[in-house]
C-alpha cells in the first residue's frame, strides 16, 4: 500500500535554493515578526508558503480545508514567533512542524467525528491532484533526497509516508499494514535516522 | 523502559504518537537532551521531505492572512519556565497539547474530542475563540467546561453530516458549542446561539460567524439553563429567534 507515493515520485528539474542563507533569513524574519513587523511576516510567508501549503495539501488533501489549515498555521506562526528558538532547529523546520501538527489535527478530528474505520478506505487512495493550480518545483537537493528515499527499505518508506503524509499514528499504521504493535514506530524512526544520516541533516 | 521511550522519538517527530504516548514522551523529553537533539534532527529531516513538492497557495490566502495578523497580538518571548520546554513546539501549542490531547487516564474518545477542540481552538478567527486561546497556562473557559467533572454533553447531527455538541458545566457556569464540518451560514446570515431558561424562553448567547470545526463559548451564564439552541439569523443576530432552530439541546 503506497497511498502517497506520488509525493515521492514524479519530479521535474528545478532551481538552486541557497538553503542555508535562506535559513538565516527566515530566522531573522521570524524575529522581526515577533516584534510585530508585518512586512517581515509577509516576506516570511512568501518564502515558505509553497512548502507549507504543499505539505498541508498532502496531509489534508481537500483543497479548501488545506487552505484553512495553512491559514491557521501561519496565524499561529505570527502569534508565537517569539517562541522560536534557533538553538533548537531551523526556522523552516519549526514552521513546518506547526503546519504539520495542524494538518494532522485536522484530519484526525475529522475522522473522530466520522468514525475511523470507514475512513481508512476513503483515504487510502491516491492524493487527488489539482493539476491546474498545482506547481511542483524541485530544489537543488531534491534529487539527493529522492536518492536517499529510494534507498530506504520499502517497509520503512511506507511507514514514514503513512505517518508524515498520511497523518496516521504508528498504532494505526501497524493496523493498516498488519504489523505487530511497535513495529511501525521502529520503522519510522529507523527510516528517519537513515535519511538524516544519508542527507547529512543537522538540526 | 528508557530504551522503549527513546524509540518513540521518530514517531513523535512526525506527529505519529497516540495522545497518551505523546504526553508520556514529552515528559521524558523535557529532561533528556539526547532525545531533544534527536527529535530536532529528525524534524529537520522530515522538513526535507516537505520540500519535495511545493504547491503555490492561491493569492487570496496571502491576502486573508495578512488581513488577519493585525488583529492578533504576538506572544511575548517565553519566560524561563517555558524556555526550558523540550524541543520545538511553541509553548502555546504545547499548552494546548498538554492539556487537551493527552490524558493518560481519560478514555480515548475524550482525547479525540479534546484534540478536535484543540485544533479548532487554534484555528478560528472568531474573537471569542482567540480570547479563549490566548491564555496559555490557565485553562481556557472552553477547556474548563470540557474538563469539568460535571460536564454534560448533548450532541446533534445536522443536515449534511455536520455535528454540533453542546457541553455544559453548571460548576463553571458556561456552555461550549463544538461543531464539526458545520457548513457556512447562508450569505448575509449568521448562526446564533441561544440558552433556554427553565421557563422555556430562549435568550441570545452569541453569534457564530465561522464554519467547519469550531469551538464556541456561549456568551451567557449557563448555570441554570435548561437547554440551548442554534438558529440561522440575519447578520448581527436577533433578540429572539426568527427561524426554526437547526438544533435544540436539552440539558438533563
Amino acid at each position: 500500500m503506497e497511498p502517497v507515493s506520488r509525493f515521492f515520485a514524479a519530479r521535474t528539474p528545478g532551481t538552486p535554493s541557497g538553503e542555508s542563507a535562506m535559513g538565516r533569513d527566515l530566522a531573522t524574519l521570524l524575529r522581526r515578526s515577533a516584534a510585530g513587523d508585518e512586512g517581515a511576516f509577509a516576506q516570511l510567508y512568501d518564502a515558505v508558503a509553497p512548502r507549507v501549503f504543499g505539505l498541508v495539501r498532502r496531509v489534508v488533501r481537500d483543497r479548501a480545508q488545506s487552505e484553512e489549515v495553512t491559514q491557521e498555521a501561519f496565524l499561529e506562526v505570527w502569534r508565537s514567533a517569539s517562541r522560536f528558538d534557533a538553538s533548537r532547529g531551523s526556522a523552516l523546520s519549526w514552521i513546518l512542524m506547526i503546519a504539520h501538527r495542524k494538518a494532522v489535527d485536522r484530519v484526525r478530528s475529522a475522522e473522530a467525528a466520522r468514525g475511523r474505520e470507514e475512513h481508512y478506505g476513503a483515504t487510502s487512495g491516491e492524493v487527488e491532484h489539482d493539476s491546474t493550480a498545482e506547481q511542483v518545483s524541485l530544489r537543488l537537493d531534491a534529487q539527493r533526497v529522492h536518492r536517499a528515499l529510494a534507498n530506504l527499505t520499502k517497509a520503512q518508506r511506507n511507514a514514514l509516508e503513512l505517518a508524515y503524509l498520511g497523518g496516521y499514528t504508528h498504532t494505526e499504521i501497524a493496523a493498516l499494514l498488519d504489523l505487530p504493535l511497535g513495529t511501525a514506530k521502529t520503522r519510522i524512526r529507523d527510516g528517519l535516522i537513515w535519511l538524516r544520516d544519508t542527507l547529512g541533516v543537522t538540526s | 523502559m528508557n530504551d522503549d521511550i527513546h524509540a518513540l522519538s521518530g514517531a513523535y517527530a512526525v506527529d505519529a504518537l497516540d495522545p497518551e504516548e505523546r504526553v508520556h514522551f514529552e515528559r521524558h523529553l523535557h529532561g533528556c537532551v539526547a532525545c531533544q537533539e534527536e527529535v530536532a534532527s529528525l524534524r529537520a529531516t522530515a522538513a526535507e521531505l516537505a520540500g519535495l513538492a511545493e504547491t503555490a497557495p492561491p493569492p487570496a490566502l496571502r491576502d486573508a492572512i495578512m488581513r488577519q495578523i493585525p488583529t492578533i497580538r504576538p506572544l511575548p518571548p517565553a519566560r524561563a519556565e517555558t524556555a526550558n520546554q523540550p524541543t520545538g513546539s511553541p509553548p502555546a501549542d504545547r499548552a494546548a497539547t498538554a492539556s487537551t490531547r493527552a490524558r493518560p487516564t481519560q478514555p480515548r474518545r475524550r482525547s479525540r474530542l479534546l484534540a478536535a477542540v484543540a485544533a479548532a481552538l487554534l484555528v478560528i478567527g472568531g474573537l471569542a475563540v482567540w480570547r479563549a486561546v490566548d491564555t496559555t497556562r490557565p485553562p481556557t473557559v472552553a477547556q474548563q467546561v470540557l474538563d469539568a467533572p460535571d460536564a454534560a454533553r448533548v450532541a446533534h447531527i445536522l443536515p449534511d453530516g455536520a455535528t454540533a455538541t453542546i457541553v455544559r458545566s453548571k460548576d463553571v457556569g458556561r456552555a461550549v458549542l463544538v461543531t464539526s464540518q458545520l457548513p457556512p451560514a447562508p450569505p448575509g446570515k449568521v448562526y446564533q446561539l441561544w440558552l433556554q431558561d427553565p421557563a422555556g424562553s430562549l435568550h441570545p448567547a452569541g453569534l457564530l460567524t465561522g464554519s467547519g470545526d469550531q469551538v464556541f463559548v456561549l456568551t451567557a451564564d449557563a448555570s441554570d439553563a435548561a437547554g440551548a439552541g442554534i438558529t440561522v439569523e440575519p447578520a448581527g443576530g436577533s433578540p429572539q429567534p426568527t427561524s426554526q432552530p437547526l438544533a435544540l439541546f436539552t440539558f438533563t
